[in-house]
């Protein structure tokens, strides 16, 4: 039986995000199938251009892992990050794709749980939303972000 | 091949345009070159190499929702208000099989400039070109220029009425000037009260005792029409 | 005499002038304008005619002032540098004074974007300094700005201006008005006072200028209706200071409206000492009626009757 699988993509930080997944690892928690991890040096290195383009290549969903606001080590890093994740939830919605399919997260680097957590929230909601309308059009028969389910 | 700006020209602020008002210009076409400039437009954000991806994925992501692709090819060139830049624009768009339209993220100079060497392909303004200004902090731009055709900053400590007072007066403040702001908003600063603290720390308020007389808006300004400079040392 | 209008002979026979405010009608109403010269008549010398205030549009001030020529008061018609070019105001002068207007204030405007036709074009050829010259070249020089082109007749104003003590800079503002002088104006009428202390510091400063000397300085006056009308007008008007003594006055008055009218003459009869100070201007706001009350009560009735130039007493 073919299932819709959300395909997100994490942009985390390795100050923050990375470890974070790294303990999520350690601990054995189990984060969603179809999940791509890029690590950045920072959150604010992620551009704009990022997470759109991540949609238009058939993504689902875009989550930026972050430091918490008054720890990025680059300042202000993770203030950009939001401020630019804010602009791009706004240019989905004019050109009709859901801005909840684009999400920042605060977190530490001990946060295992919390990456596992919040990973596992996002894809129920990304199931709750549907596929990337675009994915759709693209290939009407056919699903790109699709697998089997046991 | 995308270049870079070889200095850094910066003085035109644009805005790009809503992206509705954009879909609807580009609704007849399949495929355009999308243009940014690599002077004014990309210091202040509007139409550099960086806004003309985001712009081209946005565009592009759009017209698949609605199930008419656009295809489009990105291009970032030094200046467009030049013709030795403009034709290489025309270069592009000539030997592009298919191209039917320019996207122009350059100011209203870049984007008359190539249409006037692009006689037979539609050029469109992808930006508002707004005003020219100064970067006063990142992300924040304010209008310090007119171009009135004659320069008084001389008179005026180094700010000019005509640009910052919202009622381009030569003898002001007027009534409405309080604790250094103008009336219309309290984000705008009064243009006199500036001229009055920079004069004052100058030492030269007794420039402001004289009645400065009317402008000659007639023979120095936009008001004479359409404007020209001619240098004949220069011309080849 | 520059121009002959009975403020103008107010003035220089040495009286204390009143004039007040009366703004057209948002059409061609006419009735309008004749209800508030009934209210006015016999308690002012002249009444300002505003041109478009606040940017919201009325009829024009020329038009009006006519109108009032004809119901039998002398007007100071009002005209903003926001709407007009020198093109359109020296030929609206050339009319106002074909009409019989023969006093004009110089003003700046308030910027168009308050009023009710805010995508229009700003204007503003002139500032307010520049038309106070225009107009004194037109009267004195016979002749257009820029003192080439001969004007056929003579054209008699009396020129006046507005001042406001209480903007900013503050140290600036006697200045501004010296130049006002230099340019030619003849008398000057201020902002509306609450701030008796800052208004008599400006005084000190016009005196130091000896601008007093030059132009006959006339104080703006307008009597609050409430507590709320002067917790309003501090917080939203632009160069408008309001003591906070003043508004407790009025909150704690039994009627607001009276208490308004009772500190209003007890201005008036404050500036009346200030040396300098020829007269007062009362901007009553939508409150025309309440004028004659005030000038009664302030001991400024009757107005003084000066001779016309035909001889005959008005």
């Amino acid at each position: 039986m073919l299932v819709f699988i959300p395909k997100i993509v994490a942009f985390c930080c390795e100050q923050s995000g990375v470890p974070a997944a790294e303990m999520a690892e350690t601990l054995k928690l189990s984060v969603p199938a179809n999940l791509e991890i890029v690590p950045v040096p920072c959150a604010g290195r992620t551009e704009t251009l990022f997470l759109l383009k991540a949609l238009e290549r058939g993504a689902d969903g875009v989550i930026v892992f972050a430091c918490h606001e008054e720890n990025c080590q680059y300042l202000i890093g993770n203030m950009r990050a939001k401020s630019r994740l804010l602009y791009a939830q706004n240019l989905l919605q004019k050109i009709g794709l859901e801005k909840e399919r684009l999400e920042i997260c605060n977190i530490a680097t001990n946060s295992g749980v919390k990456f596992a957590e919040t990973l596992k929230d996002k894809a129920i909601r990304l199931k709750e939303l549907g596929p990337n309308p675009l994915t759709r059009i693209n290939d009407p028969l056919a699903h790109a972000n699709v697998g089997i389910k046991e | 091949m995308q270049m870079l700006a070889l200095r850094s020209d910066q003085m035109i602020k644009a805005e790009q345009k809503p992206i509705e008002e954009i879909l609807t210009y580009l609704d007849p076409y399949k495929k355009i070159l999308l243009s940014g400039c690599g002077a004014c437009v990309t210091v202040c954000h509007a139409g550099g190499e960086k806004e003309v991806s985001l712009l081209a994925s946005s565009l592009k992501m759009a017209r698949n929702l609605t199930g008419k692709p656009l295809e489009i090819q990105e291009i970032t060139p030094a200046r467009q208000c030049e013709p030795e830049f403009a034709e290489e624009i025309v270069e592009i768009v000539e030997k592009t099989e298919g191209v039917e339209a320019v996207l122009s993220l350059s100011c209203g100079i870049g984007v008359q400039t190539l249409a006037r060497f692009l006689t037979k392909t539609p050029v469109i303004p992808g930006v508002n070109t707004v005003f020219m200004g100064e970067t006063v902090s990142h992300g924040v731009w304010e209008e310090r220029c007119q171009a009135c055709g004659n320069c008084l900053l001389e008179r005026t400590g180094g700010v000019c009425p005509i640009a910052r007072c919202s009622k381009q007066l030569l003898n002001g403040p007027c009534g409405g000037s309080s604790k250094g702001k103008c009336e219309i908003r309290q984000e705008t600063d009064c243009a006199w009260q500036l001229i009055y603290d920079r004069l004052k720390s100058l030492g030269q308020l007794d420039k402001l005792r004289e009645v400065i007389p009317a402008k000659n808006w007639g023979t120095e300004s936009r008001d004479k029409g359409p404007r020209r400079i001619v240098r004949e040392d220069l011309k080849i | 005499m520059k121009a002959g209008s009975n403020l103008e002979k107010v003035f220089t026979q040495g009286h204390f002038a009143v004039t007040a405010e009366l703004g057209p009608p948002k059409g061609n109403d006419t009735n309008v304008i004749q209800k508030k010269v009934d209210f006015l008549r016999g308690y002012v010398d002249a009444v300002n005619v505003t041109d478009n205030q606040t940017a919201i549009v009325r009829m024009s001030s020329i038009a009006a002032c006519s109108f009032v020529i004809q119901m039998g008061m002398e007007p100071v018609m009002q005209m903003v540098c926001r709407d007009r070019n020198r093109i359109a105001m020296q030929s609206d002068i050339f009319g106002a004074s074909a009409l019989g207007i023969r006093n004009i204030l110089c003003l700046t405007g308030d910027h168009h974007t308050f009023g009710n036709q805010v995508n229009a074009k700003n204007v503003h050829d002139l500032d307010s300094v520049q038309l106070i010259d225009m107009v004194r070249t037109m009267r004195d020089n016979q002749t257009l700005l820029g003192g080439e082109d001969k004007i056929e007749g003579e054209i008699k104003m009396f020129i006046g201006a507005a001042a406001n003590p209480f903007a900013d800079p503050f140290e600036f503002r006697a200045v501004r008005t010296a130049k006002k002088a230099d340019a030619g104006v003849d008398f000057i009428q201020t902002q509306c006072i609450y701030d008796m202390d800052r208004f008599k510091e400006w005084m000190k400063m016009i005196r130091d200028l000896g601008v007093h000397e030059k132009v006959h300085i006339m104080a703006g006056v307008t009597p609050l209706k409430s507590a709320g009308m002067a917790r309003y007008m501090a917080k939203n008007v632009a160069g408008i200071i309001i003591p906070d003594a003043l508004i407790d006055r009025m909150a704690k008055a039994q009627k607001g409206a009276d208490e308004g009218i009772n500190i209003c003459v007890e201005q008036i009869q404050e500036l009346r000492e200030i040396e300098g100070v020829h007269g007062i201007h009362l901007m009553a706001i939508e409150w025309e009626h309440m004028v004659g009350r005030i000038v009664e009560a302030a001991g400024l009735l009757p107005r003084p009757q000066v001779e016309q130039d035909s001889g005959e007493k008005v």
